[in-house]
């Protein structure tokens, strides 16, 4: 069996599974936010049952229109809190409020060899961590708060080898996108995606975290890792569950097998309005930027916010745009000030956010107007995704992002 | 029986496209329906009757995990949507809320906007009137199809909770 086979066979109380089987897995850990959750909670109590199965295992964050941005959404928090409070499970009030999936693998509550279920697309970010981690609907998460377990069908695994040497500014970012170019935005449908190789094998947790979160969008049910040593030693550090570390064997099978050769990769852009439509920075032609947007679950964390400094470091934001930085988590936020980040940032003519899903999904905080271009390090540019249909967002690594910036338009960081 | 007219769209249509995130700081369906698809289509909302079934090619649903978007086609009347494929996780979702799918390539090169279509979800036949034609659609897998005979998918827990109860 491979990765996935072994997760889930394991979570299913069974020896061998393949793809294609119905299983019922036990989950370790149930996720919803401010925009899934209240309908989640409508859902479960048509179950009849008074209690969640176990509120350890169930976490509800506030990231989406948190702060709050109007009336309506703040009724929406208000039904996660009220439940929360009840029921006694995890609940991030604004505050100590992070994007769902930059908290939960920094405050310890994925940790290797869990299944985890959430509904918010981008769940499958967990696979960094050698998680079996994926993304389902608010009646999903309704029934398994009620039961403690899911269907699913087994899927079978695309395995994806980087070999070679990356370049001076091309990271996890720059791969998942030059690989969703290749395979397509449903290259991957049903299927599970794992990462490896000598390049996955010498890539940061940042980096893995990014590379996961966008297997979605090639169609993917989950984008995993194999959890070594570097994704053992940062669960071991937050939290006291014990890792598993799933093995695969000899023998396993894989739907099918692609190589990438790094070695002269450049930073890769994806175009609207498809995350598929991706192009190496030097070939994306002249575009003038109205915005530029450094944050979101894909790219919203230290090693982020570290790079964009970098680059911004001493350098003004052009006239022309305007330019958010927002920290992914508090912690990050926090460790982001002690190093000096954040008056980079504002000195550059930035403006720097408390966290929050806001711009990524069109929410609040850096919405487009019609005509207005932006190049985000999210995880999406279809239409309208950030504000009007008639605005245009392209897609990036923070350090693309941090040049830009600078420049007024995309650019490359090694110019 | 289901029987309407047909909006017909190209591929990837995605979740965002269905319901945009602007519009999801409220969770009532005959809200969301007010909105549904008009990223792309202005004229869904105006143009919708119940019954009408939308067509499209491949991947629909594509993009985010909100049950909205199937929420809102099925609170705007919409009876079933057929396409070439659609995404993992909208294809659960209205498996869940019972909002029938249908995959037949057949079906949607042949079917154009404005067709006619009459579904038997039993037999999985989609017929179109105006064409003179009928497909047979890719059968769901029977585990689905028990949560589909249960009324979705709450109904099918409360059914298994009541199992294990007893």
């Amino acid at each position: 069996m491979n990765l996935v086979e072994k997760i889930l066979a394991a979570h299913a109380g069974k020896d061998h599974v393949s793809p294609g089987d119905f299983i019922s897995a036990k989950v370790d850990v149930i996720l919803a936010n401010d925009i899934t959750a209240p309908i989640a909670i409508r859902e479960f109590w048509k179950l009849g049952l008074e209690k969640v199965f176990d509120p350890k295992k169930i976490v509800l964050v506030p990231d989406h229109f948190v702060p709050n941005k109007d009336i309506a959404s703040a009724e929406q928090a208000k039904i996660l809190r009220e439940f929360s409070r009840a029921q006694g499970v995890n609940f991030f009030e604004c505050g100590q409020m992070g994007i769902e999936h930059v908290i939960l693998h920094e405050k310890g509550l994925v940790i290797p060899g869990d299944v985890v279920i959430g509904a918010d697309s981008h769940t499958c970010t967990y696979g960094a961590l050698g998680a079996f981690a994926t993304g389902m609907g608010s009646t999903d998460i309704a029934s398994a708060m009620g039961t403690g377990d899911i269907w699913m069908k087994v899927p079978p695994t695309i395995k994806f080898n980087y070999t070679g040497k990356l370049p001076k500014y091309v990271g996890g970012k720059d791969l998942i996108l030059y690989t969703i170019g290749q395979i397509g935005v449903d290259g991957a449908l049903y299927a599970a995606m794992e990462f490896g190789g000598e390049v996955i094998e010498k890539l940061s947790m940042e980096g893995r975290f990014t590379m996961a979160n966008m297997a979605i969008e090639a169609g993917a049910k989950a984008g995993l890792f194999h959890a070594d040593k570097k994704a053992v030693s940062y669960a071991r550090s937050r939290s006291e569950r014990k890792p598993i570390v799933f093995e695969p064997d000899a023998d396993a099978r894989y739907q099918a097998v692609h190589e990438y050769d790094v070695s002269k990769m450049e930073p890769q852009v994806a175009l609207p309005h498809l995350p598929s439509n991706v192009k190496p920075v030097s070939q994306v032609g002249r575009v003038y930027l109205d915005q530029v947007v450094i944050g979101s679950c894909t790219n919203g964390r230290f090693e982020d916010l570290q790079m964009a400094a970098s680059i911004l470091n001493g350098k003004k934001v052009n006239s022309n745009l305007r330019c958010i930085i927002i920290p992914g988590s508090q912690q990050v936020y926090l460790d982001a000030l002690r190093s000096g980040y954040i008056e980079v940032f504002i000195n550059a003519g930035c403006a720097v956010s408390t966290p929050t899903c806001g711009p990524c999904l069109g929410g609040h905080m850096g919405i487009l107007a019609a005509g207005e271009k932006c190049l985000a390090t999210t995880n999406r540019n279809f239409v309208g995704r950030m504000g009007s249909p008639k605005s245009e967002v392209y897609l990036s690594s923070p350090a693309v992002a941090a040049a830009s910036a600078i420049a007024g338009k995309i650019i490359s960081p090694e110019l | 029986m289901l029987k309407g007219k047909t909006h017909k769209y190209g591929a990837n249509v995605d979740t965002d496209a269905i319901i945009p995130a602007r519009y999801l700081n409220v969770s009532a369906p005959d809200e969301l329906a007010r909105h549904c698809m008009e990223d792309i289509d202005l004229n869904f909302v105006k143009n919708v009757k119940p019954g009408d079934m939308i067509v499209a090619t491949t991947n629909f649903g594509c993009g985010s995990s909100r049950e909205h978007a199937p929420i809102a086609i099925k609170a705007s009347g919409v009876s079933a949507v057929i396409a070439k494929s659609f995404a993992r996780i909208f294809f659960r979702n209205a498996i869940n809320i019972g909002l029938p799918l249908l995959e037949s390539a057949e079906a949607v090169d042949v079917t154009e906007a404005g067709d006619e279509l009459e579904i038997n979800l039993a037999a999985g036949t989609i017929n179109n009137l105006t064409k003179g034609k009928v497909f047979q659609a890719k059968p769901y897998p029977d585990f689905m199809g028990e949560i589909i005979k249960s009324g979705g998918l709450i109904e099918y827990t409360r059914q298994r909770l009541a199992g294990k109860a007893n």
